[in-house]
């Protein structure tokens, strides 16, 4: 069991259960459509190793190698961003005041909730910036004196939660426009959200790649002044 | 393979700018800005890259996975402050999505009467 445990260091076994457990995902949500696939392949993994005891380290060593990917495919949304930005053109300014007024709101209302159930200081610093991608969150999260490798968790759960919910809330909420729903889900859920757009509505991904990266900005932006004083 | 080799010199560009000109945005966003303006600047064509770009625009939920397996190195930290922490997941990441939601759906409709009045 020990040299099982020393194999799982081997970059492909971390890559390969990666592939397959997203692949198998993919397989139950074409079943199951309420199943996201993001949850069930992650979920899946969690158990796996927790059941295994694979410690995070030895996974990682492939794991490493599929988020290398990240990189290449968020330069590639710049495509879909000029798509959106020749159809859209009008409503760009819509979209960029959406998620201004959206980002401030999140910041608000995340340091509230801590506030009012009692966190640590330490963990209001570290929840302020997770509606932005996770590399912007880190630093941020740093810089107010968070800790900023669990900023980034907070960042891909608040991306996974909002991907998984949004879309279904803004249908109840009867906001059925691709420029609304784009900006909603880019804002609040960063890349993670746009990977499930991607899948449905170019249009809407389009503009939640956006909504996404003026985030990044207006959430910098918008902490800048709390360095003084928190 | 001319599309791959496009992106991932944007992002190279990208990562030297984070890195060397320390613009503080991380390089793969740098990379999808600098990239969507030079297609609009028509300095790269769209047919160069697409192909590329759709597929793994296609898995992107994919190359997340092994972050979220990383919270697992986190259960410790989360269930100390499990409460506020759950709660500010799911109101505030809710909160945002229907002020952003809503503010750009009014704005966005807006803009569309008004080009109607205007003919």
């Amino acid at each position: 069991m020990d040299e099982l445990r020393a194999f799982a260091g081997e970059p492909m076994f971390g890559a390969a259960l990666t592939v397959g457990a997203y692949a198998l995902a993919l397989r139950l949500h074409r079943r199951w459509r309420r199943l996201h696939p993001l949850f069930v392949a992650t979920g899946l993994m969690i158990a796996f190793l927790l059941l295994t005891h694979i410690p995070y380290e030895q996974y990682r060593q492939g794991g490493d190698i599929i988020t290398f990917f990240l990189g290449p495919t968020t330069v590639a949304l710049a495509v879909l961003l000029y798509k959106a930005v020749l159809t859209m053109r009008r409503h760009l300014r819509a979209v960029a005041v959406g998620v201004v007024c959206g980002s401030a709101a999140g910041l608000a209302s995340s340091a509230l909730v801590v506030w009012l159930l009692g966190g640590s200081r330490e963990l209001l610093l570290t929840m302020l910036p997770k509606s932005s991608t996770s590399a912007i969150a880190i630093e941020i999260a740093g810089g107010l004196g968070g800790n900023p490798q669990l900023a980034g968790v907070f960042t891909v759960l608040t991306g996974l939660i909002g991907s998984m919910f949004g879309p279904a809330m803004l249908k109840l909420l009867r906001l059925r426009s691709d420029t609304a729903i784009g900006a909603a889900v880019g804002t609040a859920a960063h890349g993670i959200g746009t990977g499930r757009l991607v899948r449905e509505s170019e249009t809407q991904a389009g503009i939640s790649g956006l909504a996404m990266s003026l985030t990044g900005v207006v959430v910098s932006m918008l902490t800048v002044p709390l360095n003084g004083w928190m | 393979m001319r599309g791959m080799a496009i992106l991932m010199l944007y992002n190279l560009i990208g990562i030297a700018g984070n890195k060397l000109l320390h613009v503080p945005l991380p390089g793969n966003v740098i990379g999808m800005m600098l990239l969507a303006a030079s297609l609009l600047a028509g300095w790269v064509k769209l047919a160069w890259l697409e192909q590329s770009a759709q597929y793994l625009l296609k898995h992107m939920m994919l190359f997340f996975a092994p972050t979220i397996v990383g919270v697992i190195s986190y259960f410790g930290d989360i269930g100390a402050q499990w409460l506020p922490i759950v709660v500010n997941l799911f109101v505030s990441t809710a909160l945002v999505m229907i002020v952003t939601g809503w503010v750009t759906g009014k704005l966005a409709a807006g803009s569309v009467e008004e080009e109607g009045d205007h003919g």
